[in-house]
């Protein structure tokens, strides 16, 4: 157990591995969670699993204590009332936006059409960015495989997460500019900040150590 | 038949006589306590000018009408501010002490959630004309007083002050600018932010050090003891606080450096609700000593407000303690604070007393406590 009570919402996903080779570095005996992808509640160690978007839900309702995410999730959505403790600096990858190589249509849609169309997945994130940098943008939201949208000519640009750039090279699509560096984040719920206040600052201090 | 739905507006319920029954419960609990210690109740306007509220600096209105005559008019979104217009104008020449109490929905565009409705039900009190540290004291009081009385037993009352930081900033010097985004991640609740714009800032290792360490400070009043001396007079404050509560009421005080409210008013001492049983604070208060000097009556004043709901819904979760499904969202169990909080409770001479009240409105709270003893 990672400290007396505490229930830990742990990222299903690109940042699973990484945050079990953390909490296991703190004494945590993840074996269970490593050797068993169908399950999703680890009691005796106090670990929850899930997607990566779903912790900041389960942290800010109390679900569970603490839990770990990256900064994209928590950019998506800033009306989640949790603390964000410490950037544990693993997950990097950068929120950028992309357009298809060559002349940047983008531009050219701003500047004939007024408005320049953005697919994405981080709807809240993109309209935040385009409202802060002066742009009319219409954002697009996809479920699914972002970089077709420019592809086909529904939109002139995307906003995504990209780890090395090799998806969307192989869809000849190349980076603008860059929103921001995301990393793995500790985040904790406003009343077990309080009320485990111990055991959750034990727990940063190790992770800061580990 | 198919019923025809009728929608109500986002934020917004309807509440049956089940539920109602035990709002009227736990309301009757709080009203009792405040008309016990001398808290008169008064009824402010919903519907308030736009312009006095703006005075005020409180939670910004979000829900606007034009009057007959083009004025704009605004759903109050605390009884904080009305109160304090209320002293300005109808209690101009009164001798302070004065002692309000209110029962009220208070308005705020949120995004709705549970035990946050935008429109929402406060029981709260205004101490005004009390200067710290007598009237915190007292606040702090009838807060453990109303919450002991509606029923709940695990709560805790986090302490701090909303000058503090600010005052730890201007001893080092800190240009305003700067100041003012280090404070905004406090508000935020965001100390990696924290922790990079400190390095960003050309101060000294143990200054920065001390920046991002002194308001992740949390605990007992060890915490007012190891203090630095950059911090030594807010912490004096909340010390003279702490010594004047009543070992009932101390027992329940976790001290937090870092407290801050998003309320533009507050000036000293501050201080949150929380319970084991929901994962928001429950409600909150502190000291604005210079609200009422807006409205004209300058008097250092203190206040609390608790959101019905949410200590409905703690109450809840109390009584369904230790039976999740899960087995692990019980905060309680084998927690640090568990131990203190049942000691603070056992050695409040009229809990017995309390719990007789609370089992008269709320008769299913009794079985909670069974359920947790066969544990």
């Amino acid at each position: 157990m990672i400290g007396p009570g505490l229930t830990i919402a742990v990222p299903r996903g690109a940042l699973l591995n990484e945050t079990l080779d953390r909490l296991e570095a703190i004494g945590l005996d993840t074996a269970e969670v490593r050797s068993n992808d169908r399950k999703l509640l680890f009691a005796d160690i106090g670990v929850v699993t899930m997607r990566p978007s779903d912790v900041p839900t389960y942290v800010e309702a109390g679900a569970a204590d603490v839990g770990i995410t990256g900064k994209d999730v928590l950019t998506e959505q800033p009306e989640r009332d949790v603390y964000e403790l410490l950037d544990l600096g693993y997950g990097s990858c950068r929120m950028v936006l992309a357009t298809i190589d060559g002349p940047d249509p983008s531009v050219e849609a701003l500047r004939r059409l007024g408005v320049m169309r953005v697919a994405t997945k981080y709807h809240k994130t993109a309209a935040a960015f385009f409202e802060r940098t002066g742009r009319q943008a219409e954002i697009v939201e996809v479920k699914g495989s972002v970089e077709l949208a420019p592809l086909t000519g529904l939109v002139e640009a995307i906003v995504d997460l990209t780890a090395t750039g090799t998806t969307l090279r192989e869809n000849n699509l190349v980076i603008r500019e860059e929103l921001f560096v995301s990393t793995a984040r500790l985040i904790a719920n406003p009343v077990a900040h309080k009320l485990k206040a111990a055991a959750i600052d034990a727990m940063l201090e190790r992770l800061r150590a580990a | 038949m198919r019923p025809q739905i009728h929608p109500i507006p986002s934020g917004t319920r309807d509440v049956l006589p089940d539920e109602m029954r035990e709002l009227r419960a736990i309301t009757e609990a709080v009203r009792g306590v405040f008309q016990r210690d001398g808290y008169g109740e008064v009824w402010t306007p919903a519907l308030e000018y736009e312009a006095i509220l703006g005075r005020g600096g409180g939670a910004p209105p979000a829900y606007r009408v034009f009057d007959d005559h083009g004025e704009v008019l605004a759903l109050r979104t605390d009884m904080t501010v009305p109160i304090a217009r209320l002293v300005a104008t109808r209690y101009a020449g009164a001798e302070p002490p004065l002692r309000f109490c209110y029962f009220a929905h208070a308005y705020r565009a949120v995004r709705p959630h549970r035990g946050q409705m935008r429109e929402f039900l406060q029981a709260g009190i205004e101490l005004v004309g009390a200067p710290a540290p007598q009237g915190t004291a007292e606040a702090l009081t009838v807060l453990c007083h109303a919450l002991d009385a509606a029923g709940l037993r695990h709560y805790r009352i986090g302490l701090g002050d909303a000058s503090l930081y600010r005052r730890l900033l201007r001893s080092f010097d800190v240009e305003d600018g700067a100041g003012e985004r280090l404070a905004a991640c406090l508000v935020a609740r965001d100390f990696v932010t924290l922790e990079n714009e400190l390095a960003q800032l050309e101060l000294a290792d143990a200054t920065a050090e001390l920046l991002l360490r002194v308001p992740q400070v949390r605990g007992g009043p060890e915490v007012l003891a190891a203090s630095d001396a950059a911090v030594a007079e807010a912490l004096a404050g909340l010390r003279n606080v702490y010594e004047r509560l009543a070992p009932a009421v101390a027992e329940r005080v976790i001290f937090d450096l870092g407290l801050v409210r998003d309320l533009g008013y507050y000036t000293g001492a501050v201080f949150e609700v929380y319970d084991p049983a929901l994962g928001a604070p429950l409600g909150g208060g502190g000291r604005y000593d210079d609200l009422l000097g807006r409205f004209g009556r300058p008097l250092p004043a203190v206040g609390f407000a608790l959101t019905i709901d949410r200590l409905h819904i703690a109450l809840t979760g109390e009584e369904h303690e230790g039976d999740a499904v899960t087995g692990l969202s019980s905060y309680g169990h084998g927690e640090e604070h568990e131990g203190d909080a049942v000691t603070g409770l056992s050695s409040y001479g009229h809990g017995e007393e309390h719990e007789g009240d609370a089992a008269t409105g709320l008769s299913s709270y009794g079985q909670g406590e069974e359920k947790r003893v066969d544990r």
